[in-house]
């Protein structure tokens, strides 16, 4: 009888542990299907026009997105503009002097904007970039974009700064260099790798935003030079065509998620690499 | 392990007459630009409630509990708005939940590294893709197979639940919630997957030494330990879900309708902001708008709030953010 009781034990741990492995699996299915999608979709639509010419009018076939794409790697760096002097100075902050209320406050903060829809951050930058100037522009994409970079960048730069050793800190002060020389000259350089990838990750994440660009950088169909109107961007694009009702639309929108996707995973893959590689080494 | 705990605050020995000013205008600067991140926190909801601000006079608190929805006539109500936010959300909570859980401990419990490794590598890829692109999809793939396959076998065995009637459109609230489903697991699972890991290793011998089976192990000592930082994944993950706007715009046929049924079309918050919100026909509209922008930032700050306190309270300050 025990010897029942043992086996139907064993049986219940094998059973549970073929469902969370089904589990596991199953959460990786959606993923190899949207890849697949994209690759079949994608590359069918992908051609030399799609990066060099400027979309064509309803009804004619062909153009590409060229504008857009140019278009999504101007907001990227107006977002760096805002988002990492902030997100990197504030990060230096909170690892060399931030173990107080201050710190924590910002923290918090830091954590509430992460979890905070980008659509609301879109709003705020309407409200507080659009209505002043009376038009979608540019610089108003980029500010929402930058502010969303921020949390993710200030995390980074706090962790990795945190990670030198205090012996090289205590090594600088003890000949004599003041602190703020220590740290500026000795402690973030040593970080600098980390960080950089922090803020690779970021712009991975920005990259892909659609949803506060819809009402701050609007949207263009041709090429736009001026930081004060709007302007187009890969992800609207492709929301853009995707939601239309033509045919030679949704296979350019695919051709824009395939080229959107391919540029945000190789940033993210190389970045994780990277810091797979630091990590091991500073511990 | 920050410096200004082991030496006084200018960092060189103190001297006569007071300390460094090169340090402290330092830390000042800095402490100027940490500071910046609360004083958008703070312009953000003040911004937003001043322009909101007309539509909060003219319908008080019968906004979040009216269900008309008129720009033409300027009479707004946000209820089929909220509705459809909370049933895509708990919808995909229901999904994701027992497959993210499920796959964060056959990861951390029972996996060979060798597996482990690469499989939570693919799910924390799921993350970066960006939300446009999952939408993409939703209209391509997964509403025409829902409107074929999956809408047609389950009107047929479970129509008898109001849940499961009506015509199969593809695009509605199965197809929003199946979307965010995928759209959260990456974070639930890897937040999880931190919190079990946070587990101390004694525990499980414990267990295993008191002749449990792994399972038996996994579910007297790891599971209890981790109880609150799990909660706190699965509120982390609604937080997202409740946020999450253009994959669902694109999939959940955006009628501000209340209806019973997962295959009819509904609306969420996010939806209404990004589909009106550029071409909002007064001021009014547009406040109207911004005052549901306002309702989602307040219920995304709880329930964050409520998140981090609980997966902070087991992992430690770290855990809490999900690498993106």
């Amino acid at each position: 009888m025990t010897f029942d009781r043992y086996r139907r034990r064993k049986r219940v741990n094998v059973l549970v542990s073929a469902l969370a492995f089904l589990c596991a699996a199953i959460t990786i299915i959606p993923l190899l299907m949207i890849l697949g999608h994209l690759l079949a979709q994608g590359a069918k639509a992908v051609n030399l026009d799609f990066f060099t010419q400027l979309p064509k009018p309803v009804g004619e076939v062909g153009g590409g997105m060229a504008n857009a794409i140019v278009g999504t790697l101007i907001l990227i760096g107006l977002a760096c503009l805002v988002g990492l002097p902030i997100g990197i100075i504030g990060g230096i902050y909170l690892a060399e002097f931030g173990n107080n209320k201050t710190g924590w406050l910002v923290r918090f903060m830091s954590d509430v904007l992460n979890g905070t829809p980008s659509i609301v951050i879109g709003i705020f930058a309407y409200t507080v970039v659009v209505l002043p100037m009376k038009r979608f522009s540019a610089l108003a994409g980029g500010f929402a974009l930058g502010i969303i970079m921020i949390p993710t960048v200030i995390r980074a730069t706090e962790e990795l700064v945190k990670l030198v050793p205090t012996s090289v800190r205590e090594a600088g002060l003890a000949l004599g260099i003041p602190q703020w020389r220590v740290i500026l000259r000795i402690v973030v350089p040593s970080a600098k790798a980390g960080i950089v990838t922090g803020v690779l990750l970021a712009v991975a994440r920005i990259g892909g935003e659609t949803a506060p660009l819809l009402f701050t950088a609007f949207g263009n169909q041709f090429w736009q030079r001026r930081l004060d109107q709007p302007i187009a961007s890969l992800p609207v694009q492709i929301f853009t065509y995707a939601i239309s009702p033509f045919e030679d639309w949704h296979r350019q929108a695919w051709a824009g998620a395939l080229v959107l996707v391919a540029m945000i995973l190789i940033t993210s893959v190389l970045t994780r690499v990277v810091t797979k590689g630091q990590d091991r080494s500073m511990r | 392990m920050s410096s200004s705990e082991a030496f006084p605050a200018s960092g060189v020995p103190p001297r006569a007459g007071g300390t460094n000013v090169a340090d402290r205008l330092f830390k000042g600067t800095t402490l100027l630009f940490a500071l910046s991140v609360v004083a958008i926190m703070v312009l953000m909801a003040g911004a937003m409630l001043r322009t909101a601000l007309p539509a909060i006079r003219a319908f008080g608190w019968h906004f979040p509990f009216t269900s008309t929805w008129d720009p033409v006539a300027e009479r707004f109500g946000a209820l089929p708005f909220i509705y459809g936010t909370l049933v895509s959300s708990l919808l995909a909570l229901s999904i994701a939940v027992p497959l993210s859980l499920g796959g964060a401990i056959f990861l951390v419990e029972l996996a060979p590294h060798w597996l482990a490794q690469p499989i939570a590598f693919l799910i924390d890829l799921l993350a970066s893709i960006p939300s446009v692109v999952y939408g993409l999809w939703g209209i391509f793939v997964l509403a025409p197979w829902l409107r074929t396959t999956v809408q047609p076998a389950l009107g047929a065995l479970l129509g008898v639940l109001p849940l499961f009637q009506g015509p199969a459109y593809g695009v509605g609230m199965l197809a929003a919630g199946m979307i965010l489903a995928i759209m959260v697991i990456p974070f639930i699972s890897g937040v999880s997957r931190e919190v079990l890991m946070a587990v101390p290793n004694s525990q499980r011998e414990a267990a295993l030494a008191l002749g449990a089976t792994k399972w038996e192990a996994i579910r007297t000592a790891v599971l209890p330990y981790s109880r609150s930082g799990i909660i706190g994944a699965i509120i982390l993950g609604l937080g997202r879900a409740l946020g999450e706007t253009m994959a669902v715009t694109m999939v959940i046929g955006n009628r501000p309708e209340i209806a019973l049924s997962l295959f009819a079309p509904g609306y969420t918050m996010a939806s209404v902001i990004a589909n009106e919100f550029a071409e909002a026909t007064s001021d009014f509209h547009l406040a109207a708008l911004i005052e549901i922008g306002l309702l989602l930032f307040g219920v995304t700050i709880l329930v964050n709030g409520l998140a981090r306190l609980l997966v902070w309270s087991v992992a430690g300050n770290g855990a809490a953010t999900v690498r993106e």
